[in-house]
């Protein structure tokens, strides 16, 4: 890859090889697969739950040690009733998640974190009325990343709103994969302990370039 | 003289009329997010010049957390909920 680089005016650009876009794709994937709300009913289609358009982890092609290295394991829709929209829907219709329960997977916990820390019934109502629209703001920006970066790699030229949408989109792909690999302070220390061949390590790399990634855009962007 | 009807319940005085209690944005070390990030995110979300966002961002790397913003409530849920879409460890505490 070649790092960000400021471009004239506000913007900044790169260049990704093919298997570091395929990469970086399938992470994003799985981050906006882990982020899509089982409860929530398709945006624009209340009260209609179809399938969703997008293949669940396992139907995207990753390359090694990225497989399955952030996405959820298998959850079922729940088909409900076609055409009543249920309480779920509604609240979803107004940006409310209807739960005010922090995520149980450790990942999306850590994407999604409690307001309060010490105060669990304003932690709640705060996520009713915020998780969906946080949710939904880390989707787009997935997707942003995934409209600009071509899937077999070249250059991606980003306006400074696109960088922001990219900067974010990568931290929350580190985060997701940093929490599954139980990530420390001493972070290079973990790596240089795992056997080459477990393939823990192999994520290890992955995450270590993404930081890689992520600081160039910081420092294209300062 | 009249009695003052028993059902109408008056404001408990000093909870109504105190001037807004000061609340908090607290910024918390998590060993993901990298240091230059953070700072960036300070001087963007906050508009806080390099210096300050650096020590803010150091103060939360060595004593675990930092205040970033103090005021009233609604702005620091507003600042916590843009925190999060940034990816940072962020909560709203009253000051106290």
């Amino acid at each position: 890859m070649d790092a960000f680089r400021r471009t004239s005016g506000r913007g900044v650009r790169a260049r990704f090889d093919a298997p570091e876009a395929v990469l970086l794709r399938s992470l994003i994937e799985q981050v906006v697969d882990l982020l899509t709300d089982p409860d929530a009913p398709p945006p624009g289609t209340p009260g209609t739950h179809a399938a969703p358009e997008t293949p669940g982890p396992s139907g995207t092609p990753a390359p090694p040690g990225a497989a399955g290295a952030i996405g959820p394991a298998g959850e079922s829709l729940d088909p409900g009733t076609p055409g009543v929209p249920t309480v779920a829907d509604l609240e979803a219709m107004l940006g409310m998640s209807g739960t005010a329960q922090a995520p149980e997977d450790p990942a999306l916990a850590r994407l999604l974190p409690d307001a309060y820390r010490d105060d669990p019934d304003a932690a709640g109502e705060f996520r009713r009325f915020t998780e969906q629209s946080l949710r939904s703001a880390k989707q787009e920006s997935a997707r942003i990343v995934l409209d600009t970066l071509p899937a077999d790699g070249g250059p991606v030229k980003l306006s400074g709103e696109q960088a922001q949408s990219w900067l974010r989109a990568l931290n929350d792909v580190r985060l997701a994969l940093g929490v599954r690999l139980g990530v420390t302070e001493e972070f290079e220390e973990q790596w240089q302990e795992l056997d080459p061949v477990d393939p823990r390590s192999a994520a290890f790399e992955v995450y270590a370039w993404l930081g890689g990634v992520q600081e160039s855009l910081v420092q294209a962007l300062t | 003289m009249s009695v003052a009807p028993s059902e109408v319940e008056l404001p408990e005085s000093g909870e109504r009329t105190k001037p807004d209690k000061p609340w908090l944005t607290i910024v918390w070390n998590d060993p993901i997010n990298l240091m230059d990030y953070v700072t960036y995110v300070f001087q963007t979300v906050f508009n806080y010049s390099k210096p300050k966002a650096t020590k803010l961002m150091l103060d939360v790397h060595h004593k675990g957390k930092a205040v970033v913003a103090a005021g009233a409530r609604e702005s620091m849920e507003h600042n916590v909920e843009v925190l999060h879409g940034y990816g940072l460890w962020a909560t709203v505490s009253s000051d106290s």
